[in-house]
């Protein structure tokens, strides 16, 4: 190529008019072993922009989501079924053994005896309750006397007029 | 959207995302750090990717946004992203040591250019993006693209020609 054609693109360059064909002309000039002495500053410029340009990126990007997140979400279901489950039969089997004739001699036994201790209790509150019938009536007899006394007040409702006027 | 899906619209751009990252945070593991970063946001938005008239310019705008943020944050909190990736790994050894060593040059000078044209530069000089397309991923317009990119073209001549002068690298 003419050095002159180079010197002119390169003024142009300069400016940043050249189109990009233009420059990769310059680009492929100045790859080349022999370089005008007076352009030999520009060649490591041109080299350098074409030698970036090979620079890769090489890196992984992790773009799956992360999988432990959804076996975590499939565990916790599990687990809360199993709870529920549990829950749901053990109510069940306090259930049943409330009824009298699913148990065994002995616990019959143990029921009837503890029915009995319970009798024999409510019998003795009964024995208490007639006890407190007399209380009651004390109570009542005293209530007549507080009606009694309210005769006393109209005495002092008198004195205050009394002693007022004074 | 399946996963293959996705991958089939995003991985024509992903080293662009990338060497974006990498411009403007330099450091490598940050660089691949703020890509996994956008991939996984775009993923993440996968149902609004079909909306956009322009993944690749749109991922590109938001690559710019999220290294800047990330960049001020680092400001403010008064440290540096530290790197230590002067030396181009994917060099091929046929490539001659000194031409080597004035790329490394040009690195480190496009580090030192203002934000904006280092966006620009990279994206016009490296990733050879229309001037329109330029526009759109960072919304401003063309003009203002091609003084930005004349202003950066100018500046990195001129340090080139210092250290070719002066022969030291």
């Amino acid at each position: 190529m003419v050095l002159a054609k180079i010197e002119a693109l390169l003024e142009k360059y300069d400016n940043g008019e050249t189109t990009l064909q233009e420059e990769q002309q310059l680009k492929n000039y100045f790859s080349k072993e022999t370089v005008a002495p007076s352009l030999e500053v520009y060649k490591p410029m041109f080299a350098y922009f074409s030698q970036t340009q090979q620079e890769q990126f090489t890196k992984d990007v992790p773009l799956e989501p992360k999988k432990t997140y959804s076996m975590y979400k499939w565990i916790s279901v599990a687990a809360v079924t199993v709870l529920m489950l549990g829950i749901y039969f053990q109510t069940n089997k306090t259930q049943e053994s409330k009824n009298y004739a699913g148990l065994s001699i002995e616990e019959k036994a143990i029921y009837d005896n503890t029915m009995l201790a319970f009798d024999i209790l409510s019998k003795n509150f009964k024995k208490g309750e007639d006890n407190l019938k007399s209380l009651d009536l004390m109570s009542s007899s005293l209530n007549q006397g507080t009606e009694n006394m309210a005769y006393l007040g109209e005495f002092s409702n008198t004195e205050r007029k009394i002693f007022n006027n004074n | 959207m399946k996963q293959a899906e996705f991958l089939n619209i995003v991985m024509p751009f992903k080293d662009k995302v990338f060497r974006l990252a990498k411009r403007l945070l330099v450091s490598q593991e940050e660089a691949e750090d703020a890509t996994q970063e956008i991939l996984i946001k775009l993923w993440k938005n996968k149902t609004k990717i079909q909306e956009y008239k322009n993944v690749e310019a749109f991922s590109m705008t938001m690559t710019k946004n999220f290294c800047l943020d990330r960049l001020k944050s680092k400001h403010a909190q008064n440290l540096k992203i530290v790197h230590s990736n002067y030396q181009d790994k994917n060099v091929s050894l046929q490539k001659q040591i000194e031409l080597n060593d004035s790329v490394s040059i040009v690195e480190r000078m496009m580090e030192d250019l203002p934000e904006q044209q280092k966006i620009i530069v990279q994206l016009r000089d490296i990733e050879q993006y229309e001037f329109s397309e330029i526009a759109k991923v960072l919304e401003i317009n063309e003009t203002a693209i091609r003084v930005a990119l004349s202003r950066a073209r100018k500046t990195l001549r001129e340090k080139l020609t210092k250290t070719h002068n002066y022969g030291v690298s």
